[in-house]
């Protein structure tokens, strides 16, 4: 990929230290680790909570649900799995990023290929929309915003995280180029605006549907599920 | 392994897991020596760690509540990959702890959540960089003092962040099971990592 200036809208300490924890929905996970692929600064904020999830381990009590557990045949536990070992596949090293995907490769997988793999659903008003498979706790979906067209007003009743992947975008609070992630809370009703010129593509998740205050946006969401 | 050295190294783990928190189990070094041999395939140096994490991990398992049996099965999955997977291991960018946490987490996100865990891309790191000892034990080092920067939190502190990690709870959840309001979690987690990140920065 080409080197890009770093991003200056970073996931908040808690957003990280979920996604090392692996608590967070896999839609909010998937934007999470994007943005780290993207940020340097985050890549180390990240690996730190990483250790400390390893700092965590290294403290917890031995057995977990009793004493005698420790006691246990650990030999006769060892050679099993040394067992299971051989009938994992082939442990390859990690694959190099395949060349010429302009995706960051955790959003490639889900996609199946580079942009020009995305499977654009148009929505009206020029905006189209491909909505990700992950799990159901909160759902992930690719928005294209011609530029200078206004994402139509929504509010929301959760967490919605959106990052930018390229071209840009305004609201109230600030403006949003590649990399850039911002994080909108239930209190927050914002109107982004993509940037005169190319058209913004983001990828946004929520664990709480959109709901469009607009009569057209709230047919498209109820025909289209957005 | 004999049976002289299995008593040895089953005690020293034991009382690791008393002291918790208190000095780490070895030497930063050691790990990712024994981890350079498991990489060999000597066995002798697996059980070694095995002993370690295998109670460990399963522990972490049943704690964010995996039933005893799962967890097991789980637990011999993680230290499989551990096995399988050790010239992976490098400690110039990960504690060994850390590195098996990771393995452990994403297993469980697998089996009790079955979703797919997405992962940062990896860093191109050049023509296969030689790892660098003063890195390493630099790395090492590091997250021995975030352990005990952890274990000299005020216990409040601490929990919240075992929750965090362990729970699978959110804030709100967390909220509910403490009866604490979600604004005091919010603040403590933030004083809790406040705390630590100055706790590093100091020492």
């Amino acid at each position: 990929m080409t080197p890009r200036p770093a991003p200056r809208h970073h996931p908040d300490a808690a957003l990280l230290m979920a996604h090392a924890a692996g608590t967070l929905p896999e839609a909010f996970s998937l934007v999470v680790a994007t943005h780290v692929s993207l940020c340097d600064t985050c890549r180390v904020e990240l690996a730190a909570h990483e250790e400390t999830g390893g700092a965590l381990l290294e403290m917890m009590a031995e057995g977990g649900s009793g004493r005698h557990e420790a006691a246990m045949d650990q030999d006769g536990v060892l050679e099993k799995v040394l067992e299971r070992a051989q009938a994992l596949p082939e442990a390859a090293p990690p694959a190099p990023p395949a060349p010429g995907t302009d995706l960051p490769e955790p959003l490639a997988a889900y996609v199946g290929g580079g942009m020009d793999a995305i499977p654009w659903r148009r929505v009206g008003g020029g905006i189209r929309q491909a909505v990700l498979e992950t799990g159901p706790d909160a759902s992930a979906r690719l928005l294209y915003i011609p530029g200078g067209r206004a994402v139509p007003d929504h509010g929301h009743r959760g967490l919605e995280l959106t990052l930018v992947l390229s071209g840009a975008f305004s609201d109230s609070e600030d403006r949003f180029g590649p990399g850039d992630l911002e994080l909108a809370t239930p209190e927050l009703e914002h109107t982004p605006v993509a940037e005169p010129g190319a058209p913004c593509i983001c990828l946004a998740a929520t664990d709480a549907p959109l709901r469009f205050t607009g009569l057209l946006p709230r047919l498209a969401q109820r025909l289209m599920g957005i | 392994m004999q049976d002289a050295s299995r008593d040895k190294s089953d005690k020293r783990t034991a009382r690791d897991g008393a002291a918790a928190g208190g000095q780490p189990r070895s030497a930063p070094a050691d790990w990712a020596a024994l981890m350079a041999r498991v990489a060999r395939g000597d066995r002798a140096a697996f059980a070694e760690v095995f002993r370690h994490f295998a109670p460990r991990v399963k522990a972490y398992l049943v704690k964010s509540g995996a039933v005893p049996a799962l967890a097991e099965d789980c637990m011999q999955d993680v230290m499989a990959t551990v096995w399988r997977k050790a010239a992976q291991f490098d400690p110039a960018r990960a504690s060994l702890a850390a590195w098996i946490f990771t393995i452990a987490r994403n297993r469980r996100i697998d089996l009790l959540r079955r979703e797919r865990r997405p992962e940062a891309e990896d860093l191109a790191w050049g023509p296969q960089a030689a790892p660098e000892a003063a890195e390493a034990l630099a790395l090492q080092q590091d997250a021995a003092r975030l352990a005990r920067a952890l274990s000299d939190l005020p216990e409040a502190q601490r929990q919240v962040i075992v929750q965090a990690y362990f729970g699978d709870l959110s804030h709100a959840q967390i909220a509910a099971r403490t009866g604490l309001p979600l604004g005091t979690i919010k603040s403590r987690t933030k004083l809790a990592l406040d705390r630590l990140r100055h706790a590093m920065g100091r020492e």
